[in-house]
């Protein structure tokens, strides 16, 4: 290898690195507010990527009745939940249509413009197009987490992960139905190169790594100088406390996932001109990402971030080295990780009574 | 003045006169007339043996028979679930994995050198097993989420170098397994080998439950509520946790060898995560924390995968994987309303075997006691700081043979503290602790469990859906030694006969003698903390540690309570008691040692203690009229 091989694996490198640590950032986020640990994660990123596929190749994405049907579930489950109790049954009246328009009418309309825009065949510009899928996609975490973790927001972490690997089988099937088994490729953000020596960095990286650099620092400041991201904090220190002093856990979860799709779905856009994306693919991404949390000991964004950086860069070089075996090493890593943090912090765990 | 407790007896009243009238009869009186049934696996064993022998027209076919020779398969594999997730309380998803460590090892050994299948087999449990021994090794001491993230991990890394190793044929797998040949029997047609998946399958259901209902069992079963309870009576929770991980990937592997010699060839495909997750699937449906349940839920997964393998592509067309969308749904709806499982539903009906009465057996060896008047327990200038703050300073004490020691002290006072700095839970910064001359403040708390502490705890940790004779006689772990071997091949007996009627005898003497059949969960929580001192007395101990012992008990059930005490105090019994309740400690105990902000203010006879000026200026702030002194708080 010479140099300025290394150089080109270096930028490889970083740039997964970068998605990573996005996806890393974003299971740190649900895991702390919600102790779920997000393997679903990976097929917001798949969703995404190929949401803004379907969008440039003016097709309808499967995503926007996915998004109605989840909304109507939704629908449906908050209507049994307050008509069950009498004292919620007597507002229902004014309620329901608020939910009813949070839930059905939001994404009917999407599912209209959408339908309105490939019938017409307008070619949207690339940052509606990117705002449109967001705007598809990043809807869905909340709708999952009021689905299948609200209802056991207390049960062990155990559970809770059992729970998102059922939900990753359901939204992995759907997205074949949805997507085909093709894969696809989108048109990249920028088609300028930067030129350093002998190497070029493409548009596409660089958008890659500002996003996430500008994305961490954001994430950074919501949560160290705003109220609503303290309220955040507060409840994965303590969900009792946090309740106590008036800060709504449930709305914190669905928060939560809301960032965790939208970022997820962020990182699917910023991959798919670089890589073919597939229904799966978002799936070995998500967990590339875990391995940079579980770094991080599911707690720490820095850790976690810098964990995902090095699964990036283990992840290229090990390419070029033994390429079949690249998977191997990277999930392998996690091996002395653990190990590593079972003699860091050896204390015998009493959380899971 | 504090009020006075009414006076207490003598002597203890009888276990039958203690016990509450309105409960049933108990099970001991019900014994003599049950009739014996026949169990459950003897059944299941009759049934399947017949199946394919039975004369035409009532011969299942074929395709049943191959369906069942999965149902075994996965059955395999869901009941080392079933121990590791249901009753260990851990997760994997990677069980697939070591499916396909067992299926290469017989298929390429036998392939590429002709070796016999049988010692394919061991090769690959002993390649399981020492991988689940590295493996666990590593993962077990984490806490409960990352073990499952791990196991995916390794899972999705198995299964890729599996579809990249060039001599176990990529991705294409390796063809052409012979056929297994047992004593002389071509095992070639799926009739012949069914009956060789069904005997391994009882012989595993039978193994499990012999192992469950042993000493290193009752010790599996602590292991779900933290560990901490099973530390304090010397369980290696830690090294329990891998050896039932082993277990569990062993049978994994057995499941594996088997499905080679069905198959005759093997790929990379089924040993992928998205198997290892219906592995667990298959133990969740059916009733992670049940033997049965493995099979009822291996058993429903495969029919229902059939049926919608049959039905889903005719009703949503061919594009896509529908199952698993269904499965999906039906994991989570089911995790939402009927976490226990199928099973759980079927059990009702199910005809309980009556429990066993205690069969007398030879009383335990014990330690030699120490002399009333000898030093039983002497604290020295423990210290123990966390952070800038000193949490117990310098606090010296000892404890006689034979004597009720109270540590007392309003909240934050550093009780709580110094009692982990005794029992070994934490480790303390200076000074030193000797029990009975040995020094033991650098031990840990099952050292200190072996070397005759007992201890309750202050939030009751019982296992509540055990008897309440198996959760005494955790307390005696120590004094048992089958282990996993023995256990599984039902070589305990004797041994387990000694522990469970020491158990008997204890719970006897604690007057609980009546309820030794109950669930633990059902007692009260006075008779759930009588039930704690009696597991500790179960242990044989030499000092006996109560941890706010009276927390949240009813004023009848405190006078049982101190009854007891004393009653253990005649027996020459050496006991610490950390508690609240004044009213409870002043009638009760020999000598006060009484704490504040993490100081020993005042030691002496709880009369004195209550005059004491540095007391009442704690207790009270200061104030000197003839108030009550009260710190009893609720629980």
């Amino acid at each position: 290898m010479d140099l300025s091989i290394a150089a080109i694996l270096l930028q490889d490198g970083i740039t997964s690195g970068a998605i990573y640590a996005l996806l890393a950032l974003a299971l740190v986020l649900v895991f702390s507010v919600t102790r779920v640990i997000l393997i679903p994660q990976g097929e917001f990123v798949s969703y995404g990527a190929l949401t803004l596929a379907a969008l440039q190749t003016q097709k309808l994405p499967g995503t926007c009745w996915l998004l109605v049907v989840l909304g109507v579930a939704c629908l449906v489950a908050e209507s049994a939940r307050i008509l069950r109790h009498a004292s919620s049954r007597r507002r229902a009246w004014r309620t329901l249509p608020v939910l009813a328009g949070r839930f059905v009418l939001l994404p009917v309309a999407l599912l209209g413009v959408t339908q309105a825009l490939v019938q017409h065949g307008t070619v949207l510009p690339l940052a509606a197009q990117v705002m449109l899928a967001l705007l598809i996609v990043a809807p869905m975490g909340p709708m999952v987490y009021r689905l299948a973790f609200e209802p056991l927001a207390e049960a062990s972490t155990l559970l809770l992960l059992i729970v998102s690997v059922g939900v990753h089988f359901v939204l992995v099937g759907l997205g074949l139905v949805m997507f085909g088994a093709e894969g696809s490729r989108t048109t990249a953000f920028s088609d300028a190169t930067l030129t350093l020596g002998s190497v070029s960095i493409s548009g596409q990286s660089l958008w890659v790594i500002a996003s996430s650099v500008v994305l961490i620092a954001a994430l950074y400041v919501y949560f160290d100088r705003t109220l609503s991201g303290k309220a955040l904090r507060a409840t994965a220190v303590n969900r009792l406390g946090a309740r106590l002093v008036g800060i709504g856990t449930a709305q914190a979860g669905r928060l939560a996932f809301l960032l965790a799709a939208a970022l997820g779905a962020w990182c699917g856009m910023l991959v798919a001109p670089l890589t073919t994306i597939y229904y799966d693919s978002g799936f070995l991404m998500g967990l590339k990402g875990f391995v940079g949390a579980i770094i991080g000991g599911l707690g720490s964004y820095p850790i976690a971030a810098a964990g995902a950086l090095l699964v990036g860069l283990l992840e290229s070089y090990a390419s070029f080295w033994a390429s079949a075996y690249k998977e191997v090493i990277v999930f392998t890593l996690i091996i002395p990780v653990l190990l590593w943090r079972s003699l860091a912090n050896p204390a015998l765990d009493e959380g899971e009574a | 003045m504090p009020p006075r407790l009414p006076e207490i007896p003598e002597a203890e009243p009888s276990a039958s006169a203690r016990r509450d009238p309105k409960l049933p009869p108990t099970s001991s009186h019900r014994n003599a007339f049950m009739k014996r049934q026949v169990p459950g696996i003897v059944l299941l064993a009759a049934i399947l043996a017949v199946l394919p022998i039975l004369p035409q027209p009532l011969q299942i076919p074929e395709y049943w028979v191959t369906l069942l020779n999965y149902i075994g398969l996965y059955a395999l594999v869901a009941l080392g679930l079933v121990l590791l997730t249901g009753i260990g309380g851990m997760t994997s998803f990677g069980q697939a994995a070591f499916v396909g460590i067992g299926a290469y090892a017989t298929a390429y050994l036998s392939t590429q050198y002709g070796i016999s299948p049988w010692l394919g087999l061991i090769a690959g449990v002993l390649l399981t097993a020492l991988l689940a021994l590295c493996l666990g090794a590593v993962t077990m001491r984490l806490s409960g989420h990352f073990l499952p993230l791990g196991t995916i991990a390794w899972g999705l890394s198995l299964y890729f170098l599996f579809g990249n190793m060039d001599w176990l044929g990529k991705y294409d797998g390796i063809n052409g397994i012979p056929v297994l040949n047992l004593l002389g029997w071509h095992l070639e047609s799926g009739r012949s080998i069914y009956y060789l998946i069904w005997a391994f399958v009882l012989l595993a259901v039978a193994s499990v439950q012999n192992l469950l209902a042993s000493r290193p069992g009752r010790a599996i079963r602590a292991l779900k509520g933290g560990g901490l309870m099973a530390e304090a009576f010397g369980v290696d929770t830690a090294w329990l946790r891998v050896v039932i991980f082993i277990y569990a990937a062993v049978l994994a592997a057995v499941s594996g060898f088997l499905y080679a010699h069905l198959q005759r060839s093997v790929n990379p495909t089924p040993f992928g995560l998205n198997h290892g997750i219906e592995y667990l699937f298959m133990a969740v449906v059916g009733g992670v924390s049940q033997v049965w349940g493995a099979l009822l839920g291996a058993a429903l997964l495969t029919l229902l995968q059939d049926w919608l393998q049959n039905v889903l592509p005719k009703l949503l067309g061919e594009n896509g994987n529908f199952e698993i969308i269904v499965y999906g749904i039906l994991l989570v709806l089911l995790l939402q309303y009927a976490r226990d499982g199928v099973w759980s539903y079927l059990a009702r009906w199910w005809p309980t075997r009556p429990p066993a009465a205690v069969a007398p057996a030879p009383a335990l060896p014990q330690r030699r006691r120490p002399q009333t008047g000898e030093t039983v327990l002497q604290v020295e200038r423990v210290r123990k700081t966390f952070g800038g703050l000193v949490a117990v300073n310098d606090v010296s004490f000892t404890v006689q043979a034979g004597e009720i020691i109270g540590l007392i002290g309003p909240n934050g006072a550093g009780k709580s503290t110094t009692f982990n700095l005794v029992s070994g839970v934490l480790k303390a910064g200076g000074g030193t602790v000797s029990l009975c001359g040995e020094r033991i403040e650098h031990l840990n708390a099952r050292a200190i469990a072996r070397r005759g502490m007992g201890r309750t705890f202050q939030h009751v940790r019982l296992l509540p859906g055990m008897s309440v004779l198996e959760n005494v006689a955790l307390g005696a772990h120590l004094r048992g030694r089958a282990g996993v071997w023995r256990s599984v091949l039902k070589l305990n007996r004797q041994e387990e006969a000694q522990l469970m009627a020491e158990a008997a005898r204890q719970l006897e003497r604690v007057g609980l003698g009546a309820h030794l059949h109950e669930e633990a969960g059902s007692l009260a929580l006075g008779q759930q903390r009588i039930l704690e001192i009696a597991r500790a007395l179960c242990a044989d101990p030499l000092l006996l540690l109560l941890d706010e012992p009276a927390a949240g008990l009813r004023y009848l059930e405190k006078q049982q309570l101190a009854a007891l005490l004393k009653q253990l105090k005649a027996e020459g019994m050496s006991v610490l008691l950390v508690e609240h309740d004044m009213d409870f400690v002043m009638n009760l105990t020999d000598r006060l040692v009484v704490m504040e902000f993490g100081t020993k203010i005042a030691e002496g006879l709880p009369d004195a203690v209550r005059q004491d000026p540095a007391v009442l200026e704690a207790y009270l702030g200061g104030v000197d009229d003839e108030l009550v002194v009260d710190a009893g708080e609720p629980a």
